[in-house]
């Protein structure tokens, strides 16, 4: 059987220890060298580089993420282990691992590293598809010549050089299809190397639960169980009509998804569907004035984004968050695309407007999505709003200034409230 | 309740209360058609809880009586009854079903009582007058095209009619706007019209309306208050809400100073319209017009799908001027002159452009431009 040595990446027949290194972190699988689609996923990226970035924490839990209030990015897996997950709200991660040194995000630091690690991985493969800052898929078919090394032997060269150079390590799935890909790369964290291979697919499938498939959320897993399923092989038994009829096109791709068929391509080039900022307050707030100061810095953001990636969206989304967690979301179409804050924020105001529920809120968000290139926006005037095309004129003559003379070279008044 | 009367009859009142209800109803009873049969009339009735049509059509009543069953099956079983038949219709009140007899065939319809049925508050109309259909339905017609769909600006989803003046004298007009452009039409003031309060009245209202305006023999009723509007014929009769807010004040948005006139065959410039913007799939599609003397070029150029020229003589004789609009509209705006040339007035290309036909001044409409 194919084996390989993760540490020096000599290549063998049949298992046990490496016999050029003696390593025992060798990988053996009948398919090893034949399967094509990976996903890489960075271990407890953000923590890994403040660990990096500052000796001082390694022995140490550390907690990424904002405030008091706010919820967890990343904990390290010191953390971890004293059950501190992503997504949790800090004060309960605090009550866990009440040592643990919690750090505010440095959003740019692990951009920039990000766009090193891309860097390594676009040398293995023009198809690289990027989920966030820490995961991508990469399809490496027919690089094998190229390269004069199987995918495998790529791939870990891929995490080791990404050790030495970078500090950061990383988990590799490998399979045949990007659900099993990302699935597999989960299987062995951290420096992890997994595999699932055609064969071996509906054997390993088979009694996994169904959340494991990414997009499966707590709603969808809750439904499912309704109808019984649970595991796997609970969908195996589900007709495929029957599938579509109860859960629509999540039901087609359930189908596929429990015979590990998963037909999407890796593609670099994903546009984004949407646009979003938001933010939790330190305090719940129903204060008109606050929240309309965050409406219009949220709505500013959204803009400078569409604006430096040259979009421009045809519906605005405006999302609360009540103190009870429950969410209420509103969304409008405008009559032609817009990348224009004063614009972005108008349309949020109505929506905002519309609430009909002056409750305190502990979040407030503004997005834009359908969206389109940014030369189809905002290009007619409004008959009844005259001042519209000047207020969008004085935006970008204020957008050339910050150009200039620096982000903060002019704001609006409301964006100091 | 038994009654017998003429398929064609029968069907032109049963469409026109089967357009009225909502397809999406969750109130059972807002579905069905209320049939009252009396004397030598029947009368059905249909409303939305927003619009009432009431429509009396003769009939030979044998029994008189009064039952509600689905406007849409109704109408639908009409519709495919061979023409020229007599329909039977009977209630006998026992069953809850309304039996349906034309010839050979024979329906039996679930019907709701006639108590359950939402009649519109009969209200107080401040306003009474006569319209001549024609003169109504070119109000109505050369406006609705304008008619927002926004639902933020909810007082711009309907046509703004009230009483305007005009050269001096006074006018019945009627003004539609969604933003991107602006429809302005005015008839003669009826009679008994002048203190007649400013309405929007809804688009589907209007679309309803429409139904009433074919015969140009007919006089139009129309009653008007703050909250509603009545338009009747002798055997029709449709009461609306109107829309509650306060349409915008429209006059500063018609631009009063445009001095460049463009004068073009609208036919062939809407067809130049049409066939240039055929280059573009964006749901916006621009068209550039670039006016020489006495020349238009008409253009598009889309990037990821083509280019398209078309050259237009016309009748221009002021300097150099590039302007670009959203196809649709100006086709929009085009297709509403029927009898003359199309007169446009333009500013620079960021100003508001104005249309007329030839010098009349009784139908304008302003398109704003777009960015080319």
């Amino acid at each position: 059987m194919p084996a390989l040595c993760r540490d020096c990446l000599t290549t063998f027949e049949s298992g046990g220890r490496c016999p050029s290194c003696r390593s025992p972190r060798v990988i053996t699988h009948p398919e090893l060298f034949d399967l094509t689609i990976a996903h890489m996923d960075c271990d407890a990226f953000y923590a890994s580089v403040e660990k990096r970035d500052d000796p001082r924490l390694r022995d140490k839990p550390v907690i990424v993420g904002g405030g008091r209030r706010g919820v967890v990015s990343t904990a390290c897996y010191i953390a971890r282990i004293r059950g501190v997950r992503s997504a949790m709200p800090m004060f309960k991660a605090l009550q866990l691992c009440p040592e643990a040194v919690v750090v505010k995000g440095r959003m740019e630091v692990y951009a920039g590293v990000s766009r090193q690690i891309r860097a390594m991985m676009e040398e293995l493969t023009p198809k690289v598809e990027p989920l966030s800052l820490d995961e991508a898929f990469l399809d490496l078919s027919g690089t094998a010549k190229l390269h004069g090394a199987p995918p495998a032997v790529m791939l870990a060269r891929l995490v080791r050089r990404m050790e030495a150079e970078l500090g950061i390590s990383g988990s590799i799935g490998l399979s045949h299809n990007k659900f099993l890909a990302k699935v597999a790369s989960d299987l062995d964290k951290p420096r992890g190397f997994s595999v699932i291979g055609a064969a071996g697919t509906a054997d390993f499938l088979r009694d996994k639960p169904v959340r494991m498939i990414w997009g499966v959320g707590q709603a969808a897993q809750a439904s499912l169980e309704r109808a019984g399923i649970r595991t796997f092989s609970d969908l195996l038994r589900w007709d495929r009509k029957d599938l579509h009829a109860r859960f629509g096109s999540m039901g087609d791709r359930l189908w596929h998804l429990a015979r590990g068929e998963d037909s999407r391509r890796v593609s670099p080039h994903e546009k984004p569907k949407s646009i979003s900022n938001e933010t939790t307050f330190a305090e719940d707030t129903a204060s008109e004035d606050i929240l309309d100061g965050h409406l219009w810095r949220l709505s500013e953001k959204v803009s400078d984004r569409a604006k430096a990636k040259n979009l421009a969206g045809r519906v605005v989304t405006v999302k609360l968050k009540r103190a009870d967690h429950s969410t209420l979301t509103r969304r409008i179409s405008l009559r032609e695309p817009t990348q224009i804050a004063d614009r972005i924020y108008r349309t949020a105001r109505e929506l905002f407007d519309q609430r009909g529920d002056d409750s305190p809120y502990r979040l407030i968000g503004v997005g834009l999505s359908e969206l389109v290139p940014g030369e189809a926006a905002d290009s007619s005037g409004d008959l009844l709003d005259p001042q519209a095309a000047k207020r969008a004129e004085a935006e970008r003559a204020a957008d050339r200034i910050r150009a200039k003379f620096g982000e903060d070279a002019i704001l609006k008044g409301r964006a100091l409230r | 309740m038994k009654f017998s009367i003429e398929r064609g009859t029968l069907l032109k009142a049963v469409g026109q209360a089967q357009s009225v209800v909502e397809r999406r109803n969750t109130i059972p009873i807002l579905s069905n058609v209320l049939i009252e049969a009396e004397g030598d009339t029947v009368t059905f009735r249909a409303t939305d809880l927003d619009i009432e049509v009431l429509d009396k059509a003769p009939a030979k009543v044998d029994r008189a009586g009064a039952t509600t069953v689905s406007a849409v099956t109704l109408h639908e079983i009409v519709r495919k009854l061979p023409d020229g038949a007599l329909v039977q219709l009977t209630d006998d009140g026992a069953n809850g079903r309304l039996t349906v007899e034309a010839g050979r065939s024979n329906f039996s319809l679930a019907t709701l009582p006639k108590e359950d049925f939402p009649v519109m508050a009969t209200s107080e109309y401040s306003s009474n007058f006569a319209c001549a259909a024609p003169a109504l339905r070119r109000l109505f017609d050369k406006s609705k095209f304008a008619i927002s769909t926004e639902e933020t600006r909810y007082y711009l989803n309907g046509v703004y009619m009230h009483v305007s003046e005009s050269d001096g004298g006074q006018v019945l007009r009627c003004v539609a706007t969604d933003g991107h452009r602006l429809a302005r039409i005015d008839a003669p003031l009826p009679k008994g019209a002048d203190g007649m309060p400013g309405v929007i009245v809804p688009r589907k209202t209007v679309g309803e309306l429409r139904k009433l305006l074919d015969d140009d023999e007919a006089e139009i009723a129309i009653s008007v208050s703050e909250t509603k509007v009545r338009f009747a014929t002798p055997s029709i009769t449709l009461t609306s809400k109107v829309i509650d807010g306060t349409f915008p004040d429209y006059t500063r948005v018609i631009p009063t100073g445009n001095t460049r006139k463009l004068e073009v065959d609208a036919s062939e410039f809407a067809q130049a319209v049409d066939r240039v913007a055929t280059v573009s799939s964006e749901r916006s599609r621009a068209v550039k017009l670039s006016l020489d003397e006495d020349k238009l070029v008409l253009s598009v150029n889309a990037p990821d799908s083509g280019a398209a020229e078309e050259e237009l003589a016309v009748a221009y004789a002021d300097e150099h001027l590039e302007i670009g609009f959203n196809a649709k509209y100006l086709l929009e705006i085009a297709s509403q002159v029927d009898r003359e040339n199309a007169v446009f007035l333009f500013n620079s290309s960021g100003d508001p452009t104005l249309m007329r036909e030839g010098n009349d001044t009784s139908a304008v409409y302003v398109v704003m431009p777009m960015r080319v």
